[in-house]
């Protein structure tokens, strides 16, 4: 058995960085890399891209992000685990074989699916954010279940360099390599728990190592352009120290790592996932050098009984217009122009948004904050149910220029189709995790 | 006196469905029990309140010396239908550092 391990995140999100996680394969002397790129709501567009075509469905940069690494994974011996599979890991798994056979590169892939249970979940079940059946919501288009380890460990057993997977709980993408390497027990849930909150301070990669959290003068982070991505060093009692690779841009301290712990933490006693419930109120953090800090503590109980399933359904048409106004009273010329498309369209849109973009748009109020912008920007959101209908939003905003108040300029208008994502569970007996082996 | 929140702490918001989870952290881990005295939930809940609509719930966190404030009914129905910009309320850090304390 490894006396450590060390696992690098290279991409937080679907849209991230692509040569962060280049930097870790080569000069992050990694024995793992995890690409975590798949939202609550990315796997239903993903959905929608594979009933257009059977080939797709997996994650728009895999390609990319694939051809990069594939090189230095390789040189390096480094195993992938990633979630780019999204609503397709077969064909992703095929993909990624197509291009280690370009490159020349011999590798095995483990596609790891089952995660769709669409088939499985009857619509009239209750969704968990609006107690309603989940089809009354709208018409329902994917049905992933959260799973975990119990889908990637049998896949790390194969042996295989790539592991690609649809949904499976974000932490899990991290436990599972631990458990794998130390032997953990699935049921010591204490371990297992401090392996989720390793998971979890990782999984978001540069939100630990200094990215979302700079502000001049105040908090300041050097070289953002480069932001380097965290790794891992994870030892078998599941403490971990958490660094990143030397000349990268980007800060590892007390206070990133405090924020990323606590991001997106319902209840620090209980945090669900698919292997445990753990519990983040006995971490310890500690600075035990430049970037680099040292993770003790944390806890769990036994994992639930049922898999949170995020189902996607479709919402409705989004219209969108905005147009500036600038100079003298331009909140006032703003404000008439928002209140002549209220005149006009409240009857047609009952769900209309107006902001005011430089005052009050995203706060919803500025806490008396009463100095007036030199510039504003006007936007007008609604919904329809059509996206000719949604497309009226852009035109009104358009008319603006020669019907409305003076000055308005750079109008942009936006049509797109919404995907609503509510969740639900599913017994675990049901979800049966699947693994395919590909060869170049 | 009153200072503002962000002269002592920094916060980073995170949403899970239409719930908004806010942390605030100290910048020095001294003025955590200062915090807790002053920033309750009653008090969050008062200063968000053209924000959020539920409860908020808040959790003491010694072992990093940090609070968190749990939001509900907070995003305009949720991250994946709202109609507004900021649709994950992301930039909401910012307003729970707005609020202003007792010294």
């Amino acid at each position: 058995m490894k006396n450590k391990i060390r696992i690098g995140c290279g991409a937080g999100f679907s849209g991230d960085r692509l040569e962060p996680a280049l930097i870790l394969a080569e000069k992050g002397e990694l024995d793992y890399l995890v690409l975590e790129c798949l939202a609550e709501r990315t796997i239903a567009l993903a959905q929608k891209r594979k009933l257009q075509d059977p080939t797709k469905g997996y994650d728009p940069l895999l390609e990319r992000r694939i051809r990069l690494l594939l090189p230095a994974l390789k040189r390096n011996n480094i195993r992938l685990i990633t979630n780019m599979g999204a609503a397709n890991p077969i064909a992703a798994a095929n993909k990624i074989i197509d291009i280690a056979r370009e490159l020349k590169i011999n590798i095995q892939v483990a596609a790891v699916s089952g995660d769709n249970v669409l088939a499985n979940i009857d619509p009239q079940q209750k969704a968990m954010e609006t107690n309603a059946p989940l089809n009354a919501s709208g018409n329902l288009i994917s049905a992933n279940a959260y799973m975990g380890i119990d889908a990637i460990l049998p896949a790390l057993e194969t042996g295989a360099d790539i592991i690609i997977t649809g949904r499976v709980a974000d932490p899990s993408l991290f436990l599972a390599p631990a458990i794998h390497e130390f032997g953990w027990p699935l049921d010591d849930f204490e371990l297992l728990g401090k392996g989720t909150v390793i998971g979890h301070l990782l999984e978001c990669a540069g939100q630990v190592t200094g990215g979302y959290f700079a502000d001049p003068q105040k908090k300041d982070v050097p070289d953002l352009a480069h932001l380097g991505h965290p790794f891992a060093d994870i030892f078998p009692d599941g403490s971990a120290i958490i660094g990143k690779v030397k000349g990268t841009g980007g800060t590892i301290n007390l206070l990133t790592a405090k924020e990323q712990l606590l991001y997106e933490v319902t209840n620090p006693y209980e945090y669900y996932t698919p292997d445990v419930i753990a519990d983040f109120t006995t971490v310890y953090l500690k600075e035990t050098g430049k970037d680099s800090i040292s993770m003790s503590g944390g806890s769990g109980k036994a994992k639930p009984l049922t898999y949170k399933v995020s189902v996607g359904y479709q919402a409705f048409y989004l219209g969108e217009g905005e147009i500036s106004y600038a100079g003298s009273n331009a909140l006032g010329r703003a404000k008439l122009a928002g209140s002549i498309i209220q005149e006009r369209l409240k009857d047609m849109f009952p769900e209309m948004k107006i902001d005011y973009i430089g005052s009050t748009s995203v706060h919803h109020t500025s806490f008396g904050n009463t100095a007036e912008p030199y510039e504003i920007r006007l936007r007008i959101a609604a919904k329809a149910d059509t996206a000719e209908k949604a497309a009226i939003i852009g035109e009104e905003i358009e008319a603006l220029y020669t019907n409305g108040p003076a000055g308005g300029g750079g109008a942009r208008t936006n049509v797109k189709e919404v995907i609503g994502v509510i969740s639900t569970l599913i017994d675990r007996k049901i979800v049966e995790p699947v693994i395919t082996l590909y060869q170049s | 006196m009153k200072v503002k929140l962000y002269d002592i702490a920094h916060s980073r918001a995170g949403d899970k469905g239409n719930t908004l989870i806010l942390s605030l952290i100290p910048f020095n881990e001294e003025d955590f029990a200062w915090l807790c005295k002053e920033v309750t939930a009653e008090k969050v809940k008062q200063h968000l309140k053209d924000i959020v609509t539920g409860d908020v719930i808040r959790y003491e966190l010694p072992n990093i010396s940090s609070l968190l404030f749990v939001c509900q009914q907070a995003l305009s129905g949720g991250v994946t239908t709202s109609l507004t910009m900021d649709t994950h309320g992301k930039s909401l850090s910012y307003a729970l550092l707005e609020m202003e304390i007792l010294r």
